[in-house]
């Protein structure tokens, strides 16, 4: 099976994007879960809905939402735009945004779980032992939640790597810049001839996917046990 | 180093209202559960705060709410040994020692590992993790990993509460050595009399969220009042006597104490050590006149001192004997039968067999030698 080239640089954007789309909102992720799991402040109900959103919307819609929010002319585009160089609409990076905004749910869902499993008592003891509450954060917590955010991380990029409706309605399908691997997909299904093509890349779809999904099994049991040969 | 506590709080329908101070040598919380005394030590840590009052170290002020001072808990330098242990699972046991130590590296004192882990007998311990230690280990290395945070006060709630008989009779020498060589003053929650006849120098009694008595730990013993307030079936007297010699032939130690003479079976510790005896009451009987061709080895003379309060079927009868008190339990048909009264004299008998070996103390060679013997020093 040969892939061409164009069909190639699809892969290649898709792993860029669904790659960039984790790793930026991990810290994000991570604090947000924090906050959701254990804050206790005004509002913290409607932050949760509000993460949890695009789950739940019509990716069209978040992508719409996204399109007046972060577009050239929207609010926050423009501001990025003006004052720091940062140009989402029909770039890879809006690409990168859009993915990176559908796979947050499923990264502060499985973070928060983690945290909330986490023994409290043990935080306790590293606050009696002469750490702060940053200290007890990055020895004990952040150490004891590796398996859920490897999870998260995975669940994340996944998501990111299939998502299409919310990118396509933001930035758009241009190849070589916006359109990945189900773009593409949806393009070939839409010419004469194409299915051979969308068949290609469907293959390559579900073996990238099952590959994530293999390492993050490995990661995670390999925290596990580190964690519990109790 | 002296720790001062008066504070109020309110834990639900539970209120607790306490004031003590202590000083150095290892000092017992001791009461029933629910009596408020795992609340007085989170809130000296810093782990609770209370409603009201005030808690210092010499001049270190931890909590005081009418200045509306709070120290939080990373500041106090006060190590806490947990009921359960918890040590952090994603570190090994030297990672876990050296944990609190890291912290507190600016203090100047604090004891260095070796040392450490020679006292507590965990060398071998170091590379592996906590998942993979029996109740006793962790207990050994929450206690190393508390006193290498250079604490100003170690505090341990309950340590032994999880673990089996076996595992109590191996650490109870370490913490009696703890306290013997480390200058670090011990909170140390409990509410078995044997744990606390055997190490506390003072007893703090608590009862229903205030504190009952305070004194030393031999003093609270014999006092007949408290009877009611701690397990009256196991209460009993605690008398410090010396090891004077062993008899080969059958296996006896024979002690002196002020009360009298005591024969013990099986006891490996060395002629001229002190320890103490704990003398349940219900092992002790009373006789009138000195018995003769009777089993029990240990008959001491003494005269009826104090009778406790006679409304049931039970009677606490405290003893002088020579100025050590021995409690005796008695039904008050035989007080009355016998016609026990103040100044009665009397011969105490206990069966050797009948003295808690468990409660101990004192000879810590021997037991730490037993302790290596089974491979597990």
């Amino acid at each position: 099976m040969t892939l061409s080239p164009e069909e190639w640089t699809a892969i290649q954007l898709s792993l860029r994007v669904a790659i960039v789309a984790t790793l930026l909102s991990l810290p994000f992720g991570i604090l947000i879960a924090m906050a959701l799991a254990r804050g206790r402040f005004w509002g913290q109900s409607l932050l949760n809905g509000l993460v949890l959103m695009p789950l739940i919307l019509p990716p069209v819609v978040t992508g719409y939402i996204l399109l007046i929010l972060f577009g050239r002319r929207g609010p926050i585009g423009a501001l990025l735009a003006d004052h720091f160089g940062i140009v989402f609409s029909f770039r890879w990076t809006g690409a990168a945004l859009a993915c990176g905004v559908m796979g947050f749910p499923l990264l502060v869902r499985a973070i928060r779980l983690s945290i909330e499993a986490v023994d409290t008592r043990l935080e306790e003891a590293a606050g009696t032992l002469g750490a702060n509450r940053l200290w007890v954060f990055i020895t004990v917590t952040l150490p004891l939640i590796v398996p859920g955010v490897l999870a998260g991380m995975i669940l994340c990029f996944a998501k990111a790597m299939g998502e299409f409706g919310a990118t396509i309605t933001f930035v758009s399908n241009i190849p070589g810049e916006t359109q990945t691997l189900p773009s593409a997909i949806y393009t070939f299904t839409q010419v004469p001839g194409g299915d051979v093509g969308a068949f290609r890349l469907t293959l390559v779809s579900i073996s990238i996917a099952m590959l994530a999904l293999l390492a993050s099994e490995l990661m995670a049991r390999h925290a596990t046990r580190r964690l519990d040969i109790q | 180093m002296t720790l001062a506590v008066d504070i109020g709080h309110r834990l639900g329908a539970f209120l607790l209202d306490v004031q003590f101070k202590t000083g150095s040598g290892l000092v017992a919380l001791f009461g029933r559960s629910g009596s408020g005394k795992t609340s007085i030590i989170n809130i000296i840590a810093g782990l609770v705060r209370p409603a009201r009052g005030r808690v210092t170290i010499d001049a270190t002020v931890l909590v005081d709410t009418e200045r509306g001072l709070f120290m939080p808990r990373h500041r106090r330098r006060v190590g806490y040994v947990f009921q359960e242990g918890r040590l952090f699972p994603h570190l090994t046991v030297r990672q876990n020692l050296l944990y609190g130590r890291w912290f507190a590296r600016q203090t100047k004192g604090g004891d260095d590992l070796d040392r450490v882990v020679n006292l507590l007998g965990i060398a071998g311990l170091l590379d592996r993790r906590p998942g993979r230690l029996s109740g006793g280990e962790k207990q050994r290395v929450a206690i190393g990993r508390a006193l290498l945070a250079d604490p100003r006060v170690l505090l341990m709630d309950e340590p032994l509460a999880s673990l089996d008989e076996a595992l109590k009779a191996e650490i109870l020498p370490y913490i009696e050595r703890l306290r013997d060589q480390s200058k670090i003053p011990i909170i140390y929650v409990s509410h078995s009399i044997a744990e606390v006849a055997r190490l506390a120098t003072t007893v703090v009694l608590l009862s229903e969220g205030k504190v009952a008595a305070v004194g030393p730990t031999p003093e609270i013993m014999q006092r007949l009042d408290l009877f009611a307030l701690t397990d009256r079936v196991e209460a009993g007297a605690v008398i410090e006597a010396t090891v004077e010699r062993h008899d080969e032939t059958f296996g006896l130690t024979e002690l002196a104490s002020r009360a009298g003479r005591w024969k013990l079976h099986g006891l490996n510790a060395p002629v001229g050590a002190r320890l103490r005896l704990r003398v349940r009451a219900r092992d002790v009987m009373l006789s009138r006149s000195r018995p003769a061709d009777l089993s029990a080895l240990n008959v001491l003379p003494g005269v009826v001192a104090d009778i406790g309060p006679h409304d049931g079927p039970i009677v606490e009868i405290r003893i002088d004997c020579s100025g050590e008190a021995l409690i005796a339990r008695l039904t008050r048909y035989s007080v009355e039968r016998l016609g026990l009264v103040s100044g009665t004299p009397v011969f105490a008998l206990v069966k050797s067999v009948a003295l808690d070996r468990g409660s101990l103390s004192g000879p810590l060679q021997a037991i730490a030698d037993r302790v290596a013997d089974t491979g597990d020093g």
